[in-house]
């Protein structure tokens, strides 16, 4: 099983944005787990959600040929919880892009039926390591475990059900 | 633009307090990456990533740092190698060779004492002052 914390990309510019958006459920187990009787997604989830849209990103502009991890959490600020019904959207920037790897800047917004107008959630700052180039010279297996074929099969599905191509 | 060393002192430390979450007043120009800094191997291309977004005055014109000119990535295996390291001392010839590959750090204290430790200690913020001022002369 591959926990995936976002539903859909909604923009998705080559090496330098995108941002995908994850509808949340009461029915989902974990929001009930931080406060009793107050259903609410768990900042460290957030945090999950901004690292996969970045990574794919991050990865996509390698063709998928690095295995991208999340190296570093520069910063993350957050400014309001997220409530079951509303609709989070993850915008990544790449800031900085090298052979080494990469650094993001991620803007969390959310909004839902009745509350049209984006309100911020978090400013999250990530950096990702391609961690075959690390600069220890430390040896990884050589099979992509990140960007695995099940992984790729799925990203194909988000193009073939949404506008957005990736 | 041209910077004053005190100028770049001031971006070097914003950097440094950004990247290693560090307070200002630890970021000394003695202070060490590794040692007083608490620098990470994920942490020196943060501040690879950061310097060249602060130097960067003109967009068409971007300071960039190539890789392992600022820290050298390498310096472990050197370490390994028994030319350049003998009985925990750097070997003369393992100095020329680190001077060759660091030539923006301070060797005075280093070559009182050549240790293994006190090779991880050539790497201090001035060393880093020093690089990003050579450099932007150069350009």
């Amino acid at each position: 099983m591959r926990w995936i914390w976002i539903d859909k990309f909604t923009e998705f510019t080559s090496k330098t944005s995108a941002t995908a958006v994850k509808n949340v459920s009461l029915a989902e187990e974990h929001l009930h787990d931080l406060y009793p009787a107050f259903p609410v997604v768990p900042h460290s989830l957030i945090v999950e959600g901004m690292a996969q849209t970045a990574g794919i990103l991050v990865g996509e502009a390698r063709n998928f040929a690095e295995k991208v991890i999340l190296a570093k959490i520069g910063k993350a600020t957050f400014h309001r919880l997220v409530r079951p019904g509303e609709t989070i959207a993850y915008a990544a920037k790449i800031e900085q892009l090298n052979e080494i790897g990469a650094s993001i800047a991620g803007t969390v917004t959310v909004t839902s039926p009745d509350q049209p107008t984006p309100q911020k959630v978090a400013d999250i700052e990530l950096m990702f390591s391609h961690i075959d180039q690390n600069m220890s010279g430390m040896a990884f297996p050589e099979h992509n475990f990140v960007f695995t074929e099940q992984f790729t099969e799925l990203l194909k599905n988000y193009r073939t059900g949404s506008s957005v191509t990736i | 633009m041209a910077f004053s060393r005190d100028e770049i002192y001031a971006k070097v430390q914003n950097v440094l307090v950004d990247a290693l979450g560090v307070d200002d007043d630890e970021v000394t120009p003695t202070a060490t990456l590794s040692g007083d800094l608490g620098a990470e191997s994920i942490d020196y291309l943060d501040i690879v990533f950061r310097l060249e977004k602060a130097f960067t005055a003109d967009p068409t014109k971007p300071f960039k740092i190539p890789r392992g000119e600022l820290f050298p990535e390498d310096i472990e295996t050197l370490k390994n190698d028994p030319s350049f390291v003998a009985d925990g001392k750097i070997t003369p010839k393992g100095t020329a060779e680190l001077k060759k590959r660091m030539p923006y750090a301070d060797f005075t204290e280093f070559e009182k004492d050549p240790t293994v430790d006190a090779a991880n200690g050539l790497l201090t913020v001035n060393t880093v002052v020093n690089y990003v001022e050579a450099k932007l002369k150069a350009a």
